[in-house]
């Protein structure tokens, strides 16, 4: 015999939703796709904004990076052999070094278009002309060996730092390390390796499928082998390319001062540029922006899920209130026994309630659920946050709260006498 | 037998409106129910025998007129005292038993106890031992569509004796069951009085009030006829 009223009132609500277990069953559904769907898609939307968070970090929060553009071809230059001449140059290198204050670090970058070649095996990666400060200035981790050195730039010493999964490509069974590498026509020594970026999959490319990956070689060792001239073919027709160079990482030393080396720096280009044949990529301006991003989904989300507790409250107190009819002789008998209003009030309100947390429960179970399916199929990153579930469950518990209050207070309402005369 | 009173009604009105009609349910209703009597109220339908029932289960309250249960005046209690003399003062047995479906013997019966705010093991035992007396030992742990109309309303009596109240109210507590049944039932009334409960009886067969101590008659909300009887009972 159970003595706290409280237990034994739940107890015979349970028992009185057990009379009807389909009909309890699919009241409780409404609750339940509004909380596990509210789980899942905060878990779905957490797991891509924490993708993207993550990209952009990469990047480098303290950094702004400029990158030429190629502008849209112009239809009055209709010779296809002329050179087309376009980006950030080395003037603007220059200026930004000697001109900005508050900068720390600026680090030039030039894609070269050359075949990478060992005994039989070749690639075309992204063939990065740099200097030795990128490695600081991106957070790179070496694997192996060394980056490239300020000794490699005065000297234009042929030597080259190769990016995980062209070192794995190319030397699957010994380090890369010592080792010569042909780019273009001329030898290069492997000095280093470097890191993944992020944990992959730990399995390396099987040879003939594509590897993209990367190769970074001094940037003065290029300039002197490979000048500045680019030629692409392409069915045909040859177009030669100048760019000076194709990115420039600005490291700026104090973070609050990034939006203003951001902004004079789109100053200075604009003013030297007729064309805009560059950007400006200001990862904190992208951080900001999928913050927002982030938080319009959350407000969307919300709504949804407002809605779809509001649609499932309003089930429950439909059934809610028809069972109030359908019991009307039980409350008068239970009045006439001695029953207060209050004690009716809580009744039916326990009810309600255990049919709302009942489907909570069971929604938070399917929510949680939902998200190790989507990972494992749609191989999506999800994250349920522990306040997901707890925020879901307490909203479907007061929507029971909630909308059983009218049906309990038309119950406790019900005149005794009248109660008992009800067939 | 002690004449302390246990139900006065003094002049009592009913009135129910309709429209613009007044319907006078009970008019100038005065009489005393003293602790112990066996009464039976007997009219026909429409008489005021219901609302006459109504008002001494406390479940409604006259329009004029004062009625006392057990020395208290009924008009003075809000909803939630009137809820709490029902819990410990009454008990009511219904012509169609009036239990509740998805609680268990033993919970039935013990109904008026749950809207008391204490009871104890005293309660609890007295509850099994009402049962037993009822002869529903094995059948505390079933539910009441288990059980037959005679065992139903038997849960009903100990229901209604649970709470050791000043006055049991049984309104046409022999009408749904057989006549081998319905003689069971009645013996229990019976014996009850003799154990000095005080009872009344609504009812409108003639043989059933012949086993009262004292009949009240109703007709168009007036008493028609009160008498005192020498009892079947004690006649056997």
């Amino acid at each position: 015999m159970i003595r706290s009223p409280l237990l034994r009132t739940i107890r015979t609500g349970i028992h009185s939703l057990m009379l009807h277990k389909l009909r309890s069953m699919l009241t409780t559904l409404g609750v339940l796709f509004g909380t596990s769907s509210v789980i899942s898609m905060l878990a779905i939307g957490e797991g891509a904004s924490y993708e993207a968070q993550e990209q952009i970090k990469l990047l480098g929060s303290q950094n702004v990076i400029l990158r030429s553009v190629k502008p849209p071809d112009n239809p009055n230059s209709s010779s296809n052999s002329r050179v087309i001449t376009y980006g950030i140059t080395d003037a603007d290198f220059q200026r930004i070094e000697q001109t900005f204050p508050g900068v720390g670090h600026v680090v030039p970058v030039r894609m070269l278009q050359q075949e990478i070649r060992v005994a039989d095996r070749a690639l075309n990666p992204r063939l990065m002309a740099t200097t030795p400060l990128y490695q600081e200035v991106t957070g790179r981790l070496l694997w192996e060996g060394r980056f490239i050195s300020k000794e490699d730039e005065r000297n234009l010493s042929n030597v080259c730092v190769l990016g995980t999964e062209v070192a794995r490509y190319l030397f699957p069974f010994e380090s890369a390390l010592g080792q010569r590498v042909k780019i273009g026509s001329d030898y290069f020594t492997v000095v280093g390796t470097l890191a993944p970026r992020i944990s992959q999959s730990g399995t390396p490319a099987a040879p003939g499928t594509e590897v993209t990956g990367e190769i970074f070689i001094p940037f003065q060792t290029a300039r002197q082998w490979f000048g500045k001239l680019q030629v692409k073919r392409r069915a045909g027709s040859r177009t030669m390319e100048q760019v000076d160079l194709h990115e420039v990482v600005i490291e700026v030393t104090d973070p609050k001062s990034v939006p203003y080396v951001a902004a004079a720096t789109r100053e200075m280009l604009q003013r030297f540029h007729k064309t805009p044949d560059y950007e400006v990529v200001v990862p904190l301006e992208l951080l900001a922006r999928a913050e927002e991003t982030k938080r319009i989904f959350s407000i969307v989300l919300g709504s949804i899920a407002g809605i779809s507790l509001l649609v499932g409250g309003i089930g429950i107190m439909n059934v809610m209130l028809a069972t109030v009819t359908e019991r009307t002789r039980e409350i008068g008998i239970r009045r006439a026994l001695g029953a207060k209003r209050r004690d009716i009030v809580t009744q039916f309100l326990v009810e309600t309630v255990c049919l709302s947390v009942g489907g909570g429960l069971m929604g938070v179970a399917l929510g949680l659920a939902i998200p190790l399916v989507v990972e494992h199929f749609a191989d999506m990153r999800t994250i349920v946050t522990l306040s997901a579930p707890v925020l879901a469950f307490t909203i479907s518990a007061g929507t029971g709260v909630l909308f059983g209050i009218y049906p309990a207070w038309r119950a406790a309402a019900m005149d005794p006498v009248e109660a008992l005369r009800h067939e | 037998m002690t004449s302390e009173a246990v139900a006065e009604f003094d002049k009592v009105e009913r009135v129910y409106r309709m429209g613009s009609q007044q319907v006078y349910a009970l008019n100038g209703v005065t009489f005393d129910i003293k602790r112990g009597q066996y009464w039976s109220i007997m009219g026909a339908s429409g008489s005021g025998k219901s609302t006459l029932l109504n008002l001494l289960g406390c479940l409604d309250r006259p329009t004029s007129g004062t009625y006392k249960l057990a020395g208290r005046d009924v008009n003075t209690l809000d909803d939630d005292e009137l809820s709490a003399t029902r819990s410990k003062k009454l008990g009511f047995i219904f012509q169609s038993y009036n239990l509740i479906p998805q609680l268990n013997v033993l919970d039935n019966i013990m109904v008026p106890l749950f809207y008391q705010d204490d009871w104890g093991d005293a309660d609890l035992a007295r509850a099994h031992m009402l049962a037993s007396r009822m002869g529903l030992s094995d059948r505390i742990d079933h539910r009441p569509t288990e059980l037959s109309g005679g065992q139903q309303q038997r849960v009903a009596i100990a229901r209604a004796l649970v709470n050791d109240p000043e006055l049991i109210l049984a309104d046409e507590a022999t009408g749904n069951l057989d006549s081998q049944t319905a003689k069971e039932i009645l013996d229990l009334f019976d014996e009850l009085s003799s154990e000095g409960k005080t009872l009344v009886f609504v009812t409108h067969e003639a043989h059933v009030a012949e086993r009262a101590s004292h009949v009240l008659r109703m007709k168009d909300g007036r008493i028609e006829d009160m008498r005192q009887q020498s009892r079947v009972g004690e006649r056997a």
